[in-house]
């Protein structure tokens, strides 16, 4: 049986523009099946990819933001945006998904799964970690 | 000479919309799509450029701003919000196009 590990992926690009952001998705949710510590950080252009309202149907591409919200259901309960990076871009917690997750500890609750912090408190996450994938 | 510029990187990524911007005369224009049309989001570092460049007529592409989830009413005053008809128009008005890749 081998260690849990920590892993942090952490998402910088904007969705549609790049294909980073699905590819960084896809990879969250296949490494979801492997019972690690799994956390997510999205800074400078990847707050976009949390962006509530994408219709995409005009442009042709397929609107992969709801599978944020299938996040919680495979045990991805810890994410982090920083503040620094949304404010800087004009948006407001309130322009963002509601994620959320069940808290099997307390009755399966619904808690929240973003976690707002600054651009210090986000370096000291990633120090935390022993795999930080990024994207 | 009326030159549209047209620009399709984000502006906080790449600085393809700043040297836009710079190079950009009075009485021509601008149209910013995909990652581009971040640029027009109120309230942020790139917008505040726009509001200080005078003479040059800013367009942003209307399904992308759908796609990314920014609303209309989430962009500054003075853009033009247009379709893809829009962008074939503003090629066509234009004496030639310049693309900040």
């Amino acid at each position: 049986m081998s260690e849990i590990k920590k892993f942090l992926y952490v998402n910088r690009k904007a969705p549609y523009g790049t294909v980073y952001a699905l590819e960084s998705l896809e990879v969250v949710l296949i490494g979801a099946a492997f019972d690690q510590d799994v956390s997510l950080a999205f800074i400078d252009d990847g707050v976009f990819q949390l962006a509530k309202g994408q219709k995409t149907t005009d442009i042709g591409m397929k609107n992969f933001s709801p599978t944020y919200s299938a996040l919680g259901d495979y045990e991805v309960k810890k994410i982090y945006v920083e503040k620094e990076s949304l404010e800087e871009r004009g948006l407001t917690p309130d322009n963002l998904l509601h994620l959320t997750y069940e808290d099997e500890d307390e009755d399966y609750a619904e808690k929240d799964s973003i976690q707002f912090v600054s651009r210090a408190e986000l370096s000291d996450i990633m120090d935390q970690q022993d795999v930080v994938p990024s994207f | 000479m009326a030159m549209l510029h047209t620009v399709n990187k984000s502006p906080f990524e790449r600085n393809s919309f700043d040297s836009c911007l710079s190079h950009a005369k009075a009485g021509s224009s601008i149209l910013l799509f995909e990652d581009g049309i971040y640029a027009v989001v109120k309230g942020s570092s790139a917008s505040g450029k726009i509001q200080k460049a005078s003479g040059v007529s800013i367009y942003a592409l209307g399904p992308d701003l759908k796609a990314r989830g920014i609303g209309e009413d989430q962009i500054i005053g003075g853009v033009t919000v247009v379709d893809y008809g829009g962008f074939v128009d503003l090629v066509t008005r234009h004496d030639s196009v310049q693309s900040w890749l």
